[in-house]
């Protein structure tokens, strides 16, 4: 089968299709979850961004193609996950660093 | 002179320079947008306990806003692959549909905006708070709301709470303070117009783009089609990118 198949385009709209249906489940999911009357906020939180994060995942991998992308590409993301990482790790940690002790105030 | 790889892989990354040029871009971005993330995760944790407003954002809209952006994400992917089937009329198609459907996006955050706009809390000088869309001002300089009358600015924090609204004229002697939900009214909404307001004018830019691959730039079309099939993937992996920051932009703003 050459690329320039029809039959590639057919199979892509297939494919989009389900992409499609998952991100709208996905979605759908985060605003249930959203209104579910979870007694832990915190648990509600966790469930909302997990759906997000597997929203993203799908779009990420079929749509951005990363399933099947180069060594190169992954490479340059790699650094991004590194800096990111460290990005949301400097906030935590310096929502974290809250002073024990108050010093006198000298005039 | 030739611009080299722009169509071929080039042989150290295996693929062309201008894909290898998008994803350097896209990691910048994720950094741009990361800053904000825990800019805002940063405001969040920092406020005081039952001062962060929650349900502000009409969760029906982002809901549309974030199938419409997924059906674009889609159409674009659509137009790529009509490229590489040599569909140049479908290309059109989806091409086109991409761009309707950013618009789309673009009109109902402008209604959200406007939405916001003109959505007012004014204290009176009874220390009760008045909240609710001007409808109009009248002459004498008395206002006229749709919304209700609280008794604590707390009452305000859950915009999911429903509240029965109503007409309310307020004479202007009354009024001590008014201000709207624009930016400037507390830290979520700056946070919500900034986050907000940059992934717009990504959508404006990627609209821009997409807008001259579908009219003039689809020239190359007959000369280079290759060239321009890599042009459409390109676009599209941005387009992607800012389906993905949506992604999560609307749980953080609007659920949660």
């Amino acid at each position: 089968m050459s690329e320039t198949s029809p039959d590639i385009f057919k199979a892509y709209t297939r494919k989009c299709g389900a992409v499609f249906a998952a991100v709208v489940c996905g979605t759908l999911l985060m605003v249930a979850a959203s209104y579910a009357p979870i007694a832990n906020h915190k648990i509600a939180i966790a469930l909302v961004l997990t759906a997000a994060a597997c929203n993203a995942s799908v779009v990420a991998a079929y749509l951005m193609h990363l399933i099947g992308e180069r060594k190169m590409i992954f490479t340059v993301l790699a650094f991004t996950v590194v800096f990111f990482i460290g990005l949301m790790g400097l906030s935590i940690w310096a929502s974290q660093d809250i002073p024990t002790v108050v010093a006198p105030i000298t005039r | 002179m030739d611009i080299p790889y722009t169509v071929e892989a080039r042989p150290d990354t295996g693929v062309y320079n201008a894909k290898v040029g998008m994803w350097l871009f896209l990691a910048s971005e994720v950094m741009l947008f990361g800053g904000l993330f825990s800019s805002y995760i940063l405001l969040r944790v920092g406020a005081p306990a039952g001062t962060w407003p929650s349900g502000l954002l009409s969760v029906p809209l982002g809901t549309i806003n974030t199938i419409i952006l997924a059906l674009s994400a889609i159409t674009t992917l659509m137009a790529w692959v009509a490229c590489k089937s040599r569909m140049f009329e479908r290309f059109k198609l989806f091409q086109g549909l991409t761009i309707l459907l950013a618009i789309i996006f673009l009109c109902v955050k402008s209604y959200e905006y406007r939405d916001k706009l003109t959505h007012y809390e004014v204290v009176l000088k009874s220390g009760e708070i008045a909240d609710g869309h001007l409808i109009r001002r009248e002459p004498s300089g008395d206002i006229v709301l749709h919304g209700h009358v609280v008794k604590e600015h707390a009452e305000l924090m859950n915009g999911r709470k429903h509240v029965e609204h109503r007409e309310l004229t307020i004479a202007k002697d009354q009024i001590v303070r008014m201000q709207n939900y624009g930016p400037w009214h507390n830290t979520f909404l700056a946070i919500y117009f900034t986050m907000s307001g940059l992934h717009a004018l990504h959508i404006l830019g990627g609209l821009v783009v997409m807008g001259y691959l579908w009219g003039p730039g689809s020239r190359m079309w007959k000369t280079d089609p290759d060239r321009f099939t890599n042009r459409v993937e390109v676009s599209g992996l941005f387009w992607h990118f800012v389906d993905l920051v949506w992604i999560f932009l609307f749980p953080t703003l609007y659920l949660i």
